[in-house]
């Protein structure tokens, strides 16, 4: 321990942690723009800047390791003007358009021109005039209101391992772009939208489907039904100064109603559906001597890079759509037919903490007919924004229960919203399909937390299966090349895209809160060690879909709704 | 990471050129856009996009490298390739209302090639003729002393030559 005095206190240090890290610790807070939290500093923005007795110059104390005792003092005239001038030097150019901005209210720049108290434009900077990015599906860019902290360019190569985004151009020119300065769409972009929650300003955000949505609700003819992701409900409470991390299905599916829904469903439901059809594929190749390992498939982050990036290992991958894209399969079909309505007068939304399901959504192998499975697709924060819209408070709306027939759903299904979660739902249910009983422990700790990489073995009736868990493609990247280069000891692969798993997806509350994540990954443990139906075969609701519909896994009518294909791509990464 | 290829083939040469930097990393790739450039008058898209797999490197990393620096271009030359000096000297003598007139005559901006594919534009740093200022050189022809004015006619001039050089072949 290093004895150090902040602003006259003294506190104990870590030799070697960034002198950042500390004075969090201390409570002591310093802004930041260029920092992110589990990457190398790079020092650009200098916003975090703070005089250390000895040094002359001011000092970024997201890149300054603590070695030895010495006074640091955070918020001298000196600092404090220095934060001020780097912010009024960075809106000089800024398009100042917060009024119509998606980040207004919820923006580090506007949050920092306030907090120094910037009143003022005293450097006049020609106002800064890049067009548009809206060629993807999934993101839209907006570089006028770029800030160039870099943020998004290092999440997208060294968390993501894509590195479809570059600085390019130089001087006053220099902006954020793609390779050949072409739209996001034609790059390698995943659209996980991990840029979008590490940007400070709206130079990123998602490509909205509320005026389509609106629109629909507003329509006579049309049915408009609703899903929500597992990791939604876990997370939209933060939004309402609810506690982060609890649960709040019972409200949002109440408030959804009010909102002019029809029908509320669970995607955890589906799942649970998923689970059924995921852990017979396994079983089948386990037994069949089918290609392995298997790779997940509900993450379409991770489906398109496979597509992109590792072609030769699209026969891994689990032949399973998403549960997102099995609920808008089974709603145009069965519930339609159940309810007796035109597939075409179904509107069908689905609510995500994920920025790629829209594009997942709009893939023309999610169609049958000429109908869409999903029809639009709102990411968390579009919803809370839609509840603001309606004047709905969560703290305030009673919770009701979700519509059947696919309202039910077990905690195995809601674990999906976490890394690891569909590994363990996918193991309760293997085991019981191998060995006709339950195990024992439900619980698999070894692929539980918010590590990027973790592994497990399971025996299944003197049978040891292995399987790892990774998250953050950069992960899944390692691993590939390793069973390229001959690794050969594994089962089962669950990947999840963003790092943590869909409580850390690009569509959930900007910032990318890393202690938030974690909190919201323990909500959805809690409801497991709360709650006694903990296997996805168990959902009496899934069952019947069985039973009235689908047949047995895996059946004919199973691979025509529940199943689909990928194909290789070309991308500039 | 492996990328999959774009259709279109880079120029043959490129694979003898990227044969030349065997295990090549992030240091070689300055030299490595500077000898492409030369042989090929340009970075063409395929070149890039082969660098980057050559290299290990995404794609949009060789781009905006590509991009930071003034030396490259991106599209093939014209027949006649302007270089405006806008070194001190030339400065001095108003080397900048020299390039804005051009600039507005092919529209154009430094960088570029013109539709026609007739012209092509560069800046560079002083080129050596100071007591010439200002210069601009076309195909290696220097034209010393040049106005707003004068320099539209030399562009003139070789669009008529290139005119009559065709009429000639026909
Ligand atoms: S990015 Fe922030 S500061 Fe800029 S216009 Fe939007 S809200 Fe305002
Ligand atoms: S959405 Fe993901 S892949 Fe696309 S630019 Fe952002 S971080 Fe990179
Ligand atoms: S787009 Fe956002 S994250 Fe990326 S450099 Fe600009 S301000 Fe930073
Ligand atoms: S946060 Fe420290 S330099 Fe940007
Ligand atoms: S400055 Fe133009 S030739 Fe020297």
């Amino acid at each position: 321990m290093v004895t150090i005095e902040i602003n006259g206190r003294p506190f104990e240090a870590e030799p070697g942690e960034m002198l950042l890290q500390t004075l969090r610790r201390a409570g002591v807070q310093v802004p930041t723009l260029c920092h992110l939290e589990g990457l190398l500093p790079s020092g650009a923005c200098r916003m975090c800047v703070v005089e250390i007795e000895g040094q002359r110059g001011l000092i970024p104390s997201c890149a300054y390791p603590v070695t030895q005792p010495t006074k640091v003092r955070t918020h001298s005239a000196r600092a404090v003007l220095a934060r001020r001038t780097i912010v009024e030097l960075l809106v000089a150019n800024h398009p100042d358009d917060c009024l119509y901005c998606t980040r207004n209210q919820d923006c580090q720049l506007q949050d920092l021109v306030q907090q120094l108290g910037v009143r003022q434009r005293r450097y006049a900077g020609e106002k800064s005039r890049h067009i548009m990015d809206m060629s993807s599906p999934s993101i839209v860019r907006e570089p006028s209101k770029c800030v160039l902290c870099g943020k998004c360019v290092r999440v997208c190569e060294e968390v993501q391992g894509v590195g479809c985004i570059d600085f390019i151009g130089r001087g006053s020119r220099s902006k954020i772009g793609t390779a050949f300065d072409d739209g996001l769409n034609v790059s390698g972009c995943i659209n996980c939208g991990q840029c979008v929650v590490v940007c400070p300003t709206g130079a990123l955000a998602e490509r909205s489907h509320i005026p389509e949505v609106l629109a629909a609700l507003r329509d006579p003819r049309k049915r408009v039904v609703v899903q929500h992701a597992p990791a939604v409900s876990v997370t939209v409470g933060e939004a309402f100064g609810l506690p982060v991390g609890a649960d709040v299905a019972g409200a949002m599916t109440g408030a959804l109603r009010r909102l002019g829904f029809d029908r509320v469903f669970d995607t955890s439901f589906t799942a649970d559906l998923t689970i059924m059809e995921e852990a017979s594929e396994l079983v089948h190749r386990l037994q069949n001597g089918g290609r392995l390992p298997m790779l997940t498939s509900c993450s379409p982050g991770w489906i398109k890079f496979v597509e992109t990036s590792y072609p030769e290992s699209i026969g891994n991958l689990s032949t399973c759509k998403s549960p997102q894209q099995m609920m808008g399969a089974v709603i145009k079909s069965y519930f339609a037919n159940r309810e007796q309505i035109d597939p075409h007068d179904i509107y069908s939304v689905s609510i995500m903490p994920c920025t790629a399901k829209k594009f997942e959504a709009a893939r023309p192998e999610m169609m049958r007919h000429g109908v869409a499975d999903i029809d639009a697709v709102l990411t968390t924060r579009e919803l809370v924004q839609l509840l603001h819209m309606h004047g709905l408070d969560l703290a305030e709306v009673p919770a009701e229960n979700a519509d059947t027939p696919f309202g039910e759903r077990t905690t195995a299904g809601k674990l999906f919203g976490a890394s690891g979660g569909v590994m363990e739902a996918a193991i309760r249910t293997a085991h019981w399909m191998v060995t006709g009983r339950e195990l024992e422990a439900f619980t698999v700790d070894a692929v539980r937390g918010m590590d990027g990489v973790k592994q497990a073995s399971v025996n299944v009736d003197g049978l040891t299966l292995n399987v790892a868990v990774v998250s953050g493609l950069g992960n899944a990247c390692r691993l590939l090349d390793q069973i390229r280069d001959g690794r050969s000891d594994l089962h089962f692969i669950e990947v999840m895209t963003c790092p943590g798993g869909c409580v850390a997806g690009g569509g959930q509350p900007f910032g990318a809160d890393v202690d938030a994540v974690r909190r919201r990954m323990q909500g959805l443990y809690e409801l497991d060690r709360q709650e006694s139906v903990r296997t996805s075969h168990n959902n009496a609701s899934v069952k019947r879909l069985y039973d009235e519909f689908l047949g047995q896994p895996l059946s004919h009518t199973s691979h025509e709704l529940l199943h689909t294909h990928y194909v290789p791509r070309d991308a500039l990464a | 990471m492996i990328v999959v290829l774009p259709e279109t083939t880079p120029e043959p040469d490129l694979e003898s050129i990227l044969a030349e930097y065997p295990l090549a990393r992030r240091e070689s790739l300055i030299p490595l856009l500077q000898e492409v450039q030369e042989h090929h008058g340009y970075l063409s898209r395929p070149a890039i996009v082969r660098i980057g797999q050559h290299l290990d490197l995404p794609t949009s990393k060789i781009y905006g490298v590509a991009t930071f620096y003034n030396q490259f271009r991106f599209q093939p030359q014209g027949r006649y390739h302007v270089q405006v000096c806008r070194g001190t000297a030339c400065h001095v003598k108003g080397s900048a209302a020299v390039f804005e007139a051009i600039k507005r005559e092919l529209k154009i901006d430094a960088g570029q090639t013109s539709r026609d594919r007739m012209f092509s534009l560069e800046v560079v740093a002083c080129i050596g003729a100071c007591g010439l200022a200002p210069v601009i050189c076309i195909n290696d022809v220097f034209h010393a002393s040049v106005t707003p004015q004068s320099v539209i006619k030399i562009l003139d001039s070789y669009r008529k030559k290139a005119a009559k050089h065709d009429d000639q072949a026909a």
